[in-house]
């Protein structure tokens, strides 16, 4: 990390350490309310010994894991076979159109509802909200594959499957990945909502159990662990992608 | 009578943008004789490419058809190799992979399609460029890889679209040369598309010069110079200027 970033962050928990002690000392709004960054890190420490964080995240990121994956691999196919098929892209288009400006969340309790209170309604919500992003990114992505490459394999006698797996696919993948990238991101974004309600465990119950049991350090504890979360799977995901395209630079454009 | 390796039967091709139809190709007949080297030669725009697609499959005739080996063409396939202007390589393999593109998709033994790269990549000039990737590579290099491919395919026919016209004109002579030297040892079928008249009359056994648009064909010439050209022999010159003039008056008639 470069140390102008480091100390940006530091600046901004020094900020809040000289709020909430200065708040603690002029009791100017009630203290338990602005937890100090100290009260945060024992909350930390404390699930951390009793093992209950690590169950939380893992809840978390299983249902994310099993969401996306099912989500990721459908978008894939359908993404593909969407851009190939003109008929199916105008069937699936103003489908799209209609769905995509909802906010998923008002579709959550609908979820419930269907699913029960248990896994399944966790990851169909996930499943749901990354699905259409990541399929409108991955069908346009196959759509600006270069039809003169297409042709140029059918022409070394590439058949329907060899375009798929030897020419779209690598073709778009810079594009795919990107879209599975958003996706993810994405999948983390909405665990937390789908896990207010009707949880057991998992992120989003950690914080909503610190809003019942009137925590506050808990809650922003719980939101420091997502933003971290986030953003370690974020490095790891760009520091796949740089691999995976190591010595293909610029591809896309060549 | 020697076998006919294409074919082309009253070939119309026409294009619809806006609601209007623009015939770009008009009631072509052409044959092209097995080993045979052809040149398309025609103003811009007179639908040389068009019937180079249509031959590859990558378009479909309006009327007539095409016919390779006696058998009419339905779509692109292993048996007609093409060479693109824009080279069209796969930029996420390396030179040694785009060679090898249709020696895998034939499932050809791993050690077959090693010697066979290495072959085509010394044909061109690339071996030490088998591991590089194409956006690490100039024009003129790009285009041997794209002709490297073509061949390792082992295509009877390869149809090259105007392939050395993005090229600078030094590396443009140079791949002349070598393409000469190439199907001199290699022996394909070629139909090739220019509006190099030079390039033309260096390469080809017959120069099918074509109208401007719709493109009809206005004549048909065959150079009958030895395998090994010399660009500043008088007889190369005489079938420039020949030739030039036929080109002129199509050139004229687009300008009037």
């Amino acid at each position: 990390m470069s140390r102008t970033r480091a100390l940006a962050l530091a600046g901004v928990l020094v900020t809040w350490a000289v709020v909430a002690h200065a708040n603690k000392a002029l009791e100017l709004i009630n203290p338990v309310l602005l937890p100090t960054p100290g009260q945060v890190a024992a909350v930390l420490a404390d699930t951390v010994r009793d093992g209950s964080l690590v169950r939380h995240v893992a809840t978390s990121l299983g249902r994310v894991a099993v969401g996306f994956g099912v989500a990721a691999a459908s978008a894939l196919a359908l993404g593909i076979l969407a851009a190939m098929c003109a008929p199916l892209r105008l069937v699936m288009e103003p489908i799209i159109e209609f769905v995509r400006p909802i906010p998923p969340l008002a579709f959550l309790p609908l979820f419930l509802v269907w699913f029960g209170l248990g896994e399944a309604s966790k990851v169909a919500f996930i499943g749901y909200t990354t699905f259409f992003p990541m399929f409108v990114a991955i069908a346009s992505a196959v759509l600006r594959v270069d039809v003169t490459l297409l042709r140029a394999a059918a022409s070394l006698g590439a058949r329907r499957l060899d375009l798929i797996g030897r020419v779209i696919v690598p073709a778009a993948l810079p594009g795919i990945v990107v879209a599975l990238r958003l996706g993810f991101a994405l999948a983390l974004f909405v665990i937390v909502g789908a896990e207010f309600m009707g949880a057991d465990a998992g992120l989003g119950h950690l914080i909503m159990e610190g809003r019942t049991f009137f925590l506050p350090a808990q809650i922003v504890m719980g939101a420091l662990v997502l933003g971290l979360l986030g953003s370690l799977v974020n490095a790891l995901l760009l520091a796949a992608e740089r691999r995976v395209f190591r010595g293909r630079e610029a591809a896309a454009t060549s | 009578m020697t076998a006919m390796a294409i074919q082309v039967r009253g070939l119309s091709r026409s294009f619809v943008a806006g609601g209007r139809t623009t015939p770009a190709l008009l009631d072509i007949d052409l044959d092209i004789a097995d080993r045979e080297f052809v040149c398309l030669l025609g103003p811009s725009g007179c639908g040389k490419s068009t019937l180079l697609n249509v031959v590859a499959g990558f378009l479909r005739p309006s009327a007539g058809e095409v016919l390779v080996n006696g058998r009419p063409v339905t779509g692109p396939g292993a048996d007609r190799g093409v060479v693109f202007q824009e080279y069209v390589l796969f930029p996420w393999l390396t030179v040694a992979g785009n060679v090898e593109f249709g020696l895998r998709l034939q499932g050809a033994p791993s050690d077959d399609r090693r010697r066979t790269v290495a072959r085509y990549l010394e044909l061109v000039g690339l071996t030490a460029h088998a591991a590089k990737f194409p956006v690490q590579l100039s024009g003129g290099m790009k285009q041997r890889v794209a002709i490297a491919r073509a061949l390792a395919n082992n295509p009877a026919i390869i149809l090259m679209d105007e392939p050395f016209g993005a090229l600078d004109a030094q590396t443009r002579e140079v791949l002349q040369d070598e393409l000469g030297r190439i199907q001199r040892v290699e022996h394909k079928t070629v139909l090739f598309v220019t509006h190099s008249i030079r390039e033309a009359v260096y390469l080809a056994d017959r120069v099918v010069v074509m109208t401007s648009a719709p493109g009809r064909i206005k004549q048909v010439v065959a150079i009958k110079l030895p395998d090994i050209r010399d660009r500043f022999a008088p007889e190369f010159t005489q079938y420039e200027s020949e030739i030039t003039r036929m080109v002129k008056e199509e050139v004229a008639k687009v300008h009037e």
